[in-house]
């Protein structure tokens, strides 16, 4: 099993490394200059030299990216060319801001499609079943970002009841987990957990229904025990593939929250990562991207080791 | 036949499967008594309802798409009324089952040492540690080797052989007085199915247990059993012990299976089959369900079921020519 674990975290080495200068290039190949956006037009070419020299810009390709990555290992992600200083310690903040959204997010999604596709998959065939089945398929539909706004039509401004923006009042960062802070987690939470719910909805369904047809339950039924015993069996079988869909739709939580961070100026890494891109913040961009790939690394390896802990049928060599 | 009391009681049952489509009479008025301590075989082809009439005894049939009835009663216990929290308190204690598939059979994420223990739990109201003890002594009562280590195996691990015990173990675990199998050796390899017999007959010997086995393999039926009992399209046919049924069958039907399989007394004769297929059991017709397949048939049997007739003492045979035939 340990030698399954380093064998694991060994492999993510080379991934990084293919991931980072995915990231690199990325930037690279998209059309459109930096330099372009931070200089006033009518600046004449010298200075655009001077500048594009000054950060390293004019050099080659290959050596750019040797020299970027040598600073990212240690931990320096450069300067935002727009703000003008360094950008780890924002994409930290941005990161845990991202990071309790998804959490959330992702946790909500997880009870909600666990309550609603364990009903449907008991009740499967009848009109539960289509009902929980029918919202599981709205969830999964449903644009993110118009969700949002609906909510925010309803809840901030007809009803007045929750904030529409931010994650703090006064447009503070710092979080803290008082009902104050909450409030501005409620409706960005609610928006990001329609997802991963109609998804582990339509999930569990699948799995509870194939596993109640089984023989062993039948098997457990003819040993005499009671409900509540083989519904612990129920969430055994299922829960290796279970844990296996919550855990990537958390990556993508953390990834692709990019609209509704947006719809709600959450200070996350989406909202940094948007603004990033229309500003042409190339050290930005890249350290942002190279964190969330590196996020979806991590949680995919995670995944895998999770299942092969709970699974006994999963090899562990 | 066995003296004793009366352990399985079985009066007009009848199991039908319903859907929205149409409904399968796979039962149709079995009657069926068990002494304490007797081995029964019910023999049959598939589809005949050997085994939805084992499930029904301890109602284990789908529900929600199981409608039974007539009467039956368990070790005491009138199984047609009795609520579920109790009938979850009998089954696995008094009456429990082994399957014909171990590897299906079995939860593939609980180790075998789990799944017996949480029986014991169940139904002993033991400690764990107490339970994982008696696991042990199961295991090693059903001759697994190595017991201690197979108690924390998964069942992929173990063999088909193995899994097989440890699905009796885990049937035995709380010694109940009557055992269910659903043709327990059919899916293992011929010389493992021959083990599993022997130990089948062994436990039931050493434990007293009543036992019904279901089978369509007549050498296991003449291994094992003291009675037969022979079911075609939801009806027992013929019934006898298992000498007689064997060497001499009377109803058509079981003649008919007899003839089609290799066993002690079809040694040097020609295997002959049964022509025809059994019948659909959405729409059975009004005579005996056997009339379209028998060489025998007349126009009484097409008008209705013949009852039972007992032609020789402790044998019963629902023909009406079973008199001529057993001459």
């Amino acid at each position: 099993m340990l030698y399954y674990i380093l064998r694991r975290i060994i492999y993510i080495i080379p991934i990084s490394l293919a991931v980072s200068l995915v990231c690199f290039m990325l930037v690279h190949i998209a059309p459109g200059d930096p330099i372009d956006a931070m200089v006033q037009p009518d600046t004449p070419q010298e200075v655009i030299d001077r500048v594009r020299q000054e950060y390293g810009l004019d050099r080659p390709l290959p050596v750019q990216f040797g020299v970027w990555l040598l600073k990212v290992v240690q931990g320096d992600f450069g300067t935002s060319l727009i703000k003008g200083r360094p950008v780890l310690p924002d994409l930290i903040s941005a990161s845990s801001a991202t990071f309790i959204l998804a959490c959330t997010g992702g946790l909500l999604g997880f009870l909600i499609g666990c309550v609603f596709g364990g009903i449907a998959g008991v009740y499967r065939g009848t009109w539960i079943d289509r009902v929980f089945l029918g919202s599981a398929v709205a969830g999964v539909s449903v644009p993110h970002y118009w969700l949002g706004m609906v909510m925010v039509i309803i809840f901030s401004v007809n009803l007045n009841l929750l904030p529409a923006m931010g994650a703090g009042p006064g447009g503070s960062t710092e979080w803290a987990w008082d009902w104050e802070h909450i409030r501005y987690l409620i409706l960005p939470s609610l928006t990001l957990c329609v997802i991963p719910a109609g998804l582990v909805t339509r999930t569990v369904r699948g799995l509870v229904s194939d596993i109640m047809s089984q023989d062993y339950i039948t098997t457990l039924r003819g040993k005499g025990l009671r409900r509540s015993g083989i519904v612990w069996h129920v969430v055994q079988n299922a829960a290796p593939t279970v844990l296996a869909v919550i855990g990537l739709q958390l990556a993508n939580l953390m990834g692709g929250s990019i609209l509704v961070e947006t719809v709600f100026a959450w200070p996350g890494t989406g909202m940094m990562l948007n603004t990033a891109i229309f500003q042409r913040d190339i050290p930005v961009l890249q350290a942002t991207t190279l964190v969330l790939a590196l996020f979806f690394v991590v949680l995919n390896l995670l995944v895998d080791l999770v299942q092969t802990t709970i699974d006994p049928r999963i090899s562990r060599r | 036949m066995k003296s004793g009391n009366s352990l399985v009681r079985a009066r007009d049952l009848h199991v039908s499967f319903v859907s929205r489509d149409e409904t399968v009479k796979a039962v149709n008025g079995v009657d069926l008594d068990l002494a304490e301590g007797e081995v029964l075989c019910i023999l049959g082809e598939s589809g005949s309802g050997k085994s939805v009439t084992l499930r029904a005894l301890m109602r284990l049939n789908p529900k929600g798409k199981t409608v039974m009835s007539g009467a039956l009663t368990v070790a005491g216990h009138d199984m047609m009324t009795l609520p579920d929290a109790r009938l979850s308190a009998v089954r696995g204690k008094v009456v429990s089952m082994i399957f014909q598939e171990p590897m299906t059979a079995l939860d593939p994420v609980f180790t075998i040492g789990r799944q017996i223990t949480e029986t014991l739990i169940r139904h002993e109201g033991i400690s764990r540690k107490e339970a994982e003890q008696r696991a042990l002594d199961l295991l090693e009562l059903v001759q697994i080797p190595s017991a201690k280590r197979r108690l924390g195996a998964y069942p992929h691990e173990l063999s088909g052989g193995l899994r097989q015990r440890a699905m009796i173990a885990m049937a035995i675990s709380c010694r109940p007085k009557l055992l269910l199998a659903d043709e327990p050796t059919t899916a293992l390899d011929a010389t493992v199915q021959i083990q599993i017999l022997l130990l089948l007959r062994r436990l039931q010997q050493e434990l007293g247990m009543g036992v019904i086995f279901v089978t369509h393999d007549l050498g296991v039926a003449g291994e094992i059993a003291d009675r037969i009992a022979v079911m075609y399209a939801g009806r027992m046919v013929e019934l006898g012990s298992v000498g007689d049924v064997m060497a001499k069958p009377l109803h058509p039907y079981a003649q008919g299976l007899m003839g089609a399989t290799v066993h002690a007394g079809t040694r040097g004769r020609r295997l002959t089959t049964i022509p025809g297929a059994p019948p659909d059991l959405r729409e059975l017709i009004p005579g005996c369900a056997f009339a379209p397949r028998c060489q025998y048939a007349g126009e009484a049997c097409r008008q209705r079921m013949p009852d039972f007739t007992y032609p020789v003492a402790g044998r019963a045979v629902r023909c009406i020519r079973a008199q001529e035939l057993a001459a």
